[in-house]
């Protein structure tokens, strides 16, 4: 069990680092996929099988919807020229050398809680209670308002054409 | 099949595939292609695995609804890169094609699947179904059942939703690929739409138990059986609408689809929902 999870721990790792380094946006797209799907494997294999099944769902479509985004917005729309996946190179080393400065130093200075309470049958409803319990009215009322948003901006540029 | 088509066709066809070479085009990118034409199937399998054959799924997992939503949308990704692969326009459109598809009947898909699972009150497809005892899902949310038939059509880029490999573009994602690429594409295709059929039967038709209204069991112990004999008539469904409905344009479906399809689905599920809650 942890063989198979440090194993997709660094299948995650190293496709994630091989997304810069291809030179192809579908193979970028692939290769952050499958960094993502590792991920879900190893939630899936800690038990929690819905996050790790929805974290699938979420990040292929997500993936998919990016697609769109870049024939929207980048030069070269169809993604067949090749193309750098690094830009900015010293703001982008200045950024991750802060944010994994100040992650590692949080690893070591928060107090991690020790065992806890055994966890029960559901890790998954426990999660859902645990980060959604007290808001669940609040939740509800918001994503009730941005389906009818979704949809009524979709309703507004289909009756534009 | 299609008109002209012979009972023989699928198993001649195959047999010339097998035999054909594959077609490299210039500057192409044939690994990224054949994990895209290797996903297809592979997903269709994944997501079968998980519809109970009968009583009981080969991998019975209680969140089986969503593990078989996530398996459908790898095929989105599986169009678009084996499109993308061969370097070649008519293919790179066919698998742009597939994400306004996938906009478009994702949602209403993700509702019609999910109102079994609020009668239910559970995600596993073998719960699902056997919570049917008394009265078949189809009964009761026809409209889920409709909008599930038509968005599985749609997921299998399938019928009316050939668009991705449509012949307006000589073949669209499917044009550059020959020999054993093609048939894992065409094979892949037909099993998505299979294993979509059958999930059909235990979220909406009672799963393998007979129908209600035929009173004690003339097959006792065969629930296999009940079962093909639903898959059958949810395939000759989709083969009907494959008849009856030209090919849309992407553009109008998801006008369709986000216009009727989407509050149909949203006023299904809350028709449900009240049910349950009162």
């Amino acid at each position: 069990m942890i063989a198979l999870v440090s194993a997709l721990g660094a299948v995650a790792v190293i496709t994630g680092l091989l997304v810069f380094t291809v030179d192809s946006m579908a193979r970028a797209t692939f290769l952050l996929l499958a960094s993502f799907v590792a991920v879900a494997v190893v939630l899936i294999a800690f038990g929690l099988g819905y996050l790790g099944t929805v974290v699938i769902l979420m990040m292929t479509t997500e993936m998919m919807i990016m697609v769109v985004f870049m024939v929207m917005l980048m030069m070269n729309p169809a993604g067949l020229m090749p193309m750098t996946m690094v830009h900015n190179r010293r703001g982008s080393w200045a950024i991750a050398l802060v944010v994994f400065g100040l992650l590692t130093a949080g690893v070591w200075l928060v107090p991690f809680p020790t065992s806890g309470p055994a966890p029960g049958p559901d890790p998954t409803a426990a999660l859902g209670d645990a980060l959604m319990g007290g808001q669940m009215l609040t939740m509800m009322t918001l994503g009730l308002a941005l389906l009818a948003t979704i949809v009524g901006t979709v309703a507004v540029a289909v009756s534009r054409r | 099949m299609t008109a002209g088509e012979r009972p023989s066709t699928p198993v001649v066809e195959t047999l010339r595939l097998l035999g054909t070479q594959r077609r490299r085009t210039p500057a192409d990118d044939p690994a990224l292609a054949r994990i895209g034409l290797v996903a297809l199937p592979v997903a269709a399998v994944l997501a079968l695995a998980v519809v109970p054959l009968g009583d009981r799924a080969p991998v019975d997992l209680d969140v089986g609804v969503v593990w078989f939503n996530a398996m459908e949308v790898v095929a989105w990704f599986a169009v678009w890169v084996f499109g993308w692969g061969p370097n070649a326009a008519t293919t790179l459109a066919g698998g742009y094609r597939v994400l306004p598809l996938g906009l478009a009947y994702e949602l209403p898909h993700m509702f019609a699947i999910i109102t079994p699972a609020i009668a239910a009150g559970s995600l596993s497809p073998t719960a699902i179904a056997a919570a049917q005892q008394d009265l078949w899902y189809v009964v009761w949310m026809p409209a889920a059942f409709l909008l599930y038939l038509l968005s599985v059509a749609a997921m299998a880029f399938w019928g009316p939703f050939a668009a991705p490999l449509g012949r307006d573009l000589a073949g669209g994602a499917a044009a550059e690929h020959a020999g054993l690429d093609r048939l894992l594409l065409l094979a892949g295709r037909w099993m998505l739409l299979t294993a979509a059929a059958a999930m059909a039967v235990p979220l909406f038709l009672g799963g393998g138990a007979p129908p209600p209204i035929t009173g004690p069991d003339p097959f006792p112990g065969l629930p296999v059986l009940w079962f093909a004999v639903k898959l059958v008539v949810v395939l000759g469904l989709l083969l009907a609408l494959r008849r009856a409905v030209p090919m849309l344009r992407m553009a109008r479906f998801a006008t369709l689809s986000w216009v009727v399809l989407l509050p149909l689905a949203v006023a299904q599920s809350l028709v449900v929902t009240l049910v349950v809650l009162a």
